[in-house]
């Protein structure tokens, strides 16, 4: 029957691509029917034979853009304020461009590049303004590190995915400039200690950011993952701050003023500070460490035998030093595997291959970073800060592994 | 022409000493949150050239933000009165009558609701510097029309939502020399991180 088919696309190699797909496909398949008779037919319908079987088809044509597989359906989930990366659907430690997560405070804007600028003034030797190409000519930088949103925290049912749970962060490679870099140029004054970035979008949003850290390692990107910065993710410039909580990362970057005090802005105060025994916390940059499974997780079903668990873990205080795995809802722990490259304050895939015996269990993962400290439980969270609620929490994720080879989540009471 | 062989030959022989030079004549020591080689640091120009010096009025037309210390505050005055008729106009569909309830926030603080642990946060029991309160509305409110309002209706709104916290008199006037002297009472609550990594979870 193969033999047929070949034989008939050869003999009609002048008719155009275009006929080919179309007639000369479903000919085939008459012709086989006619030879080789019923029996064929009756194994294998022509719809079958067409549209199961790739080599009997002539694929799509070189494009302009890839697209993914229609097989594979990966959104993020979206709310009014922010929309979240499917993190049970990823592999490596490379968050997509197009599902990287989104958190605004005033929409995407829709900015030009050609005439976008940014001001750097205040206590500086030289106010200076640089267009997006200015920024272009400087030396430039690249790094990969994870960017997570500091309210990055969900509980509350059996049915959340890791997406929901904790799909506030993505990874990418990041490219830019180094501020230390554009603040040599413009000569920033030695009584500086904080500076102001402000967005370009409707929330015209403002962070105050220590001297310190922005010659260290702050980049002032214009590209994420090979090409220009996605809108959502701050075309045409943002700031990116290694390690250290989104909001600090400001998009749609156009403005920078040097001071010797912080600005105390809505978002610095207001919002992204948290009550701990009593008092309310403020300037919480570093991201703590943190990591989740994210495979075996809810919605996935597993089956008795072989499964290598599979997650990420990072800590915004440097390199994940060492991820544990326990199989036996936290009685014991074993060291799990990482997946090099090991990266600072970047996510590093890890995993851990374990025989499930079919028995309802819980699994979960902790990571240790490498200053020493250890994901806590929510419980020893909660316990540390006499508060349930806020920022910055990062506790250890468990997941309910049911005799049917169902996951759930495990949620914690807490409140 | 030289043969490719010659070629790699030479690359062997110089590769080396091109790597020796990078590393003897630099002290170098990569910081562990750095991930920029060393190469970087070397050779940079102590101008690049690039951009241009910004005028004082470009600098003007877009430096909007205010300090806790006042500075930033642009000339005008306001009061409680004519902020609140404003606040019902512009800011009631989304903050509620008053500042209490809308779908947006409450932004005046409340009677505590004893079901809950700890009552939701508004201008009044969260809020540590008065001068934040002229800085956020006059960058980003209202929600759907972002940077409409006047310098003297913010001065008011401002006064009318200190005033409805019960921070200020209904008679006091908002201006640049008078907002930054308002003390917010959640202001001795607030406390720098001094978490630093390490085994403590705090």
């Amino acid at each position: 029957m193969k033999n047929k088919i070949i034989e008939l696309t050869q003999r009609d190699t002048k008719i155009s691509r275009r006929k080919l797909l179309g007639g000369a496909a479903t000919a085939a398949v008459a012709i086989v029917q006619t030879a080789e008779g019923k029996n064929v037919q009756a194994a294998l319908s022509q719809a079958q034979l067409l549209d199961d079987d790739p080599t009997k088809k002539l694929g799509t044509f070189p494009g302009k853009i890839g697209t993914r597989s229609s097989f594979e359906q990966l959104v993020k989930d979206p709310s009014e304020t922010s929309s979240r990366s499917p993190l049970q659907d990823f592999y490596g430690i490379i968050t997509p461009s197009d599902l990287h997560f989104e958190r605004h405070h005033g929409g995407v804007p829709v900015i030009d590049p050609s005439k976008h600028e940014l001001l750097i003034h205040g206590m500086v030797n030289k106010p200076m303004i640089f267009k997006v190409a200015d920024l272009k000519r400087f030396p430039s930088v690249s790094r990969i590190a994870f960017l997570e949103c500091s309210g990055n925290f969900r509980s509350g049912k059996e049915t959340l995915r890791p997406q929901e749970i904790c799909g506030l962060t993505s990874q990418s490679e990041w490219t830019g400039v180094k501020l230390s870099t554009i603040f040599r140029e413009v000569g920033i004054k030695p009584t500086a200690t904080w500076f102001l970035a402000e967005g370009g979008d409707a929330a015209v949003m403002t962070r105050s950011i220590p001297v310190k850290k922005g010659l260290d390692d702050v980049i002032i990107a214009y590209a994420q993952n090979g090409e220009a910065l996605r809108p959502e993710q701050g075309y045409p410039i943002r700031l990116f701050v290694p390690g250290w909580e989104g909001n600090t990362n400001v998009k749609w970057l156009r403005r920078i003023e040097l001071s010797d005090q912080p600005f105390m802005t809505r978002e610095e105060t207001s919002k992204y500070t948290e009550f701990v025994n009593g008092k309310v916390r403020q300037f919480s940059f570093d991201m703590d460490a943190r990591s989740i499974i994210t495979f075996p997780s809810y919605p996935q079903q597993v089956e008795k035998g072989w499964i290598e668990i599979r997650g990420i873990a990072w800590s915004g205080r440097g390199k994940v030093h060492k991820v544990e795995v326990s199989v036996d809802a936290g009685k014991s722990w074993q060291i799990a595997n990482l997946q090099e490259p090991i990266l600072d304050k970047a996510h590093t895939a890890f995993r851990y291959l374990w025989k499930w015996d079919g028995n309802a269990t819980e699994i979960m993962s902790r990571v240790t970073d490498e200053t020493g400290y250890t994901q806590p439980t929510l419980k020893q969270l909660v316990e540390a800060r006499g508060e349930s609620n806020g920022y910055h929490f990062n506790p250890i994720t468990a997941w309910q592994i049911k005799p049917d080879g169902s996951v759930l989540f495990k949620p914690e009471s807490f409140r | 022409m030289p043969s490719l062989m010659g070629i790699l030959l030479k690359s062997l022989l110089v590769f080396p000493l091109v790597l020796g030079l990078l590393f003897s004549t630099q002290n170098y020591t990569p910081k562990q949150s750095s991930h920029f080689s060393p190469a970087d640091t070397s050779q940079v120009p102590s101008s690049f050239g690039f951009g241009r010096l910004a005028t004082q009025t470009e600098i003007d037309r877009i430096d909007i933000d205010v300090r806790p210390d006042g500075k930033g505050l642009p000339q005008g005055k306001g009061v409680a009165a004519k902020g609140k008729l404003i606040f019902a106009t512009k800011c009631a569909a989304c903050h509620g009558a008053g500042g209490i309830g809308g779908p947006n926030g409450s932004l005046v603080h409340s009677q505590v609701d004893p079901t809950k642990k700890r009552a939701e946060k508004t201008i009044g029991n969260y809020w540590p510097y008065a001068t934040t309160v002229f800085d956020y509305i006059r960058r980003a409110m209202p929600f759907n029309a972002p940077g409409s309002l006047t310098n003297e209706e913010v001065y008011h709104l401002t006064a009318y939502l200190l005033s409805a916290n019960q921070i200020i008199d209904s008679s006091f006037v908002v201006t640049p020399t008078t907002l930054p002297t308002v003390k917010m009472p959640a202001q001795p609550l607030f406390v720098p991180d001094d978490r630093k990594g390490g085994p403590v979870i705090k």
